[in-house]
């Protein structure tokens, strides 16, 4: 038996993710389409047959204005699934015919899932469901996608019609026509593209004609490609048209497609199909709520502590996991520590492989609490309540109302992490808006940067500890926002995308769609993270362990600790802590003679602009593996032992020492650790967010540019200023 | 018949029939896609905390735009 494939599509809303997920259950693996951000869900259904099943993304339309609509029409057209699931909400159903209405127009073989009966029910609508399908040519049926009502039924027609059981009557009798005007130039058009038989085999020709009126970019740039010479033939043809329409009806061909469209449908609707028992305007349950979360003045405050609560449950819950998991790689750090003797091997397995794995692992946890909370609030629709509240404010930055969630899981309150908040920002349908929100969230206040804050604050600022920090996360959002402004104004220069979309009905999220949501995105970031993040760091431990001393400098200090022995015959903890000074001096001098020193030296050719020397150089690569990293490679170079980034008080008292470093450097210095490239796991996030490298590789170096603009600024104007 | 106007100036609880959408492009097919085409009744439901965007109640649900994308939509009232 063959299996075939199913594709889902639907309005956002629909429905259609709570049936994928009642078909496939736990079946499901979740990628990309090739080249854009658009998610691809493939699940399989082992029923009454074995299907495989698309969920493409839910669209409004079948034009190419969206990459949603461009993706959902291609998969039709191109990958000709055996049938096409069109789930529709009855409470709603003019406008998910709409989009009924299209994919007729593609004469895709089509089962239509009447959805969510249960809720037009409780709105005293009434559906004739036979009449709808012999209006529609095709089979209908009613189901709760959320209970599973309805769906064996579902899937009994959806084999009949796809093994040919059932032939519905010629989808050709469904014609919706355009009006005189529009209809003459489309039957000339349609004559033209069957003549040169243009998309033969792909697209239907009526179609073609019917979008090109529309004025579908995408689509005559294909034809274009395809014919250039039918293509220009065809662009007359509806130049021609846009003329006359807008000389005597001063409207546009794809305003009177539509009208025509929802006429059809009002047509069809009218013959009895539905009927109202009360009155269509009344306010549901959903509608008190939104009377008081979306209340001018409760509603903000609502959502501050609701924001508040996911930060809160995100990063506390997830703090012992986290523990767990680092306790763990020390644990096998150890064994590794026990087991081999020192050297390379033994420093690559430890510095290079486990540090590597066990950062990737260490995020799990706190990604699939962010993910699970982020579900509730998708799911229930109030994240929607969010963008709305939101928008104005954002969009003065060129941001969506929706990028408030990534700000703040990324540290809007100081002691996010970067790498939930890049991948939050998938719940964002605006690609320009969602660039730009996923570029900027690094700049926030990290976890990893605290340890940073709170060493260079306590040891220069310590009697203004709390006004610093306060003040380094204010400043967080000025340059997130600011830089996210620019980005909008340069390389994502572009109108805002639309605002126009719904605000679903609060529902309660079922308990396993919150699952399967989780733990798809978790699997997803430890596929994608994990292979690409042990070989950087692996790149990383190399590039400061060699080259190692040279032999006559190992030579020196096996001499020194001779001698050191020889002196304090006894032993004792006078000469353990002579000999501990001696092997910091090493590693110290070792760091300095490796490929990270050497670069670091190399730099302050250019770092002398913001103040820093070749230490605090390698102390910033080292800490674009973690940001914390920082603390302890700076310990490293001072000499000082690697330090604990939770314990750094004796090397905040040496930097405070240090002739090199002066309040006016660490401020500098502050300014540009926590704003210069984001840490590799986040990098590595934003390159599989972002579809491609090319961003990653963007987001490294405009952020380091902006830090080291800001340095540079505080450096030397505070020197100009004489401090 | 009643008095036509933009759909930013109508007030809370206010209802009215859309008459026109004037714009193209992207826009336009998004307004018209959600189902904001001429004939359809819709009733204002309030405005974000900043006045902006706002939200219509249509067709039994409820949709938003922002003010900027409402201008284009003109909108015939019931005379005061």
């Amino acid at each position: 038996m063959n299996t075939y494939t199913l594709a889902l599509a639907g309005n956002p809303n629909a429905g259609k993710t709570t049936l994928f997920n009642a078909l496939t259950g736990a079946r499901q693996h979740v990628g990309n389409y090739p080249g854009v951000t658009v998610e691809k869900k493939e699940g399989e259904y082992r029923g009454l047959f074995s299907a495989r099943i698309i969920d493409l993304p839910g669209t409004y339309s079948l034009t190419a204005y969206s990459e949603e609509e461009v993706v959902a029409r291609d998969f039709i057209a191109r990958e000709k699934p055996a049938l096409v699931i069109n789930i529709i909400d009855a409470a709603n159903l003019e406008r998910n015919l709409y989009l009924t209405c299209q994919l007729l127009e593609l004469k895709v073989p089509l089962l239509v899932a009447l959805n969510m009966m249960d809720v037009a029910r409780e709105r005293g609508m009434e559906i004739e469901v036979e009449k709808l399908a012999a209006f529609l040519g095709v089979p209908v049926v009613p189901i709760v996608a959320r209970s599973g009502r309805g769906l064996d039924q579902m899937m009994e027609v959806a084999l009949a019609l796809a093994e040919g059981r059932i032939v519905p009557p010629d989808p050709a009798r469904i014609r919706i026509s355009y009006g005189d005007d529009i209809d003459q130039v489309l039957l000339r058009m349609s004559a033209m593209i069957r003549e040169h038989g243009l998309f033969k085999g792909i697209y239907p020709a009526r179609w073609v004609a019917v979008k090109l009126v529309e004025n579908d970019e995408i689509l005559m740039r294909e034809v274009e490609r395809e014919n250039p010479e039918l293509s220009a033939r065809l662009r007359s043809e509806t130049e021609r048209l846009v003329d006359h329409l807008l000389k005597t009806f001063d409207t546009y061909p794809e305003a009177v497609i539509a009208d025509h469209r929802y006429g059809f449908i009002k047509g069809i609707l009218k013959r009895g199909i539905v009927t109202h028992r009360y009155d269509k305007n009344r306010l549901y349950a959903s509608d008190r709520i939104d009377k008081v979360l979306t209340h001018r003045l409760a509603g903000p405050l609502i959502m501050l502590l609701i924001l508040f609560g996911v930060y809160q449950v995100t990063f506390s819950l997830s703090s012992r996991p986290v523990a767990w998991v680092e306790a763990l790689f020390g644990a096998l750090g150890g064994m590794v520590d026990q087991a081999l003797a020192d050297g390379p091997l033994k420093s690559l397995l430890i510095s290079g492989v486990l540090d590597g794995v066990g950062g990737v692992l260490g995020f799990v946890p706190l990604i699939m609490l962010m993910f699970f909370c982020i579900a509730i609030l998708e799911d229930s629709g109030y994240l929607a309540r969010v963008a709305f509240m939101m928008d104005r404010v954002f969009r003065v930055f060129g941001l969506h109302g929706s990028s408030v969630m990534a700000y703040i899981v990324s540290g809007g309150i100081a002691g996010g992490c970067a790498v939930p908040g890049v991948m939050a920002t998938r719940t964002l349908r605006s690609p320009k808006e969602r660039l730009a929100t996923m570029l900027t969230v690094p700049f926030m206040n990290c976890g990893a940067k605290i340890p940073i804050l709170a060493l260079l604050i306590g040891a220069f600022f310590s009697e203004h500890h709390a006004l610093y920090m306060f003040g380094f996360t204010l400043l967080s959002w000025v340059v997130a926002l600011v830089a996210a402004k620019l980005l909008r104004l340069t390389v994502l220069r572009g109108v805002p995308t639309p605002f126009v979309m719904e605000l679903p009905p609060y529902r309660f999220p079922t308990g396993e769609g919150l699952l399967i949501h989780t733990w798809e995105r978790t699997w997803q970031y430890i596929k994608k993270a994990g292979t690409v993040i042990l070989a950087i760091s692996i790149l990383l431990w190399t590039l400061m362990s060699y080259p190692g001393l040279s032999p006559r400098e190992e030579a020196r200090f096996a001499q020194k600790r001779a001698a050191l022995a020889a002196a304090y015959p006894t032993g004792g903890e006078t000469v353990q802590t002579l000999l501990d000074n001696l092997e910091n001096e090493r590693g110290s001098a070792a760091l300095r003679h490796s490929l990270a020193g050497r670069l670091g030296v190399a730099l302050e050719k250019v770092t002398w602009l913001c103040g820093f020397e070749w230490r605090t150089n390698i102390a910033l690569i080292g800490g674009f593996a973690a940001k914390e990293v920082v603390v302890s490679t700076l310990g490293t170079a001072y000499s000082m032992g690697e330090t604990d980034p939770e314990a750094s008080g004796s090397l905040a008292q040496r930097l405070a020492r240090d002739p090199a470093w002066s309040p006016l450097v660490a401020l500098s210095a502050l300014f540009f650790m926590v704003f210069y490239a984001p840490c590799f796991v986040t990098v590595v996030c934003i390159a599989g967010e972002a579809g491609s490298w090319k961003w990653a590789l963007f987001s490294v170096a405009y952020s380091t540019t902006i830090a080291f603009i800001l340095a540079v600024g505080v450096y030397q104007g505070g020197r100009w200023l004489g401090f | 018949m009643g008095a036509r106007i933009s759909l930013r100036h109508m007030a809370r609880n206010q209802s009215g029939i859309i008459v026109a959408v004037k714009v193209a492009g992207e826009l336009g097919r998004r307004i018209r896609d959600i189902g904001l085409v001429p004939g359809t009744e819709i009733t204002i439901l309030g405005r974000a905390p900043l006045y902006d965007p706002v939200a219509l109640r249509v067709r039994g649900n409820t949709l938003t735009l922002r003010n900027n994308e409402a201008d284009y939509i003109e909108v015939e009232i019931e005379d005061a």
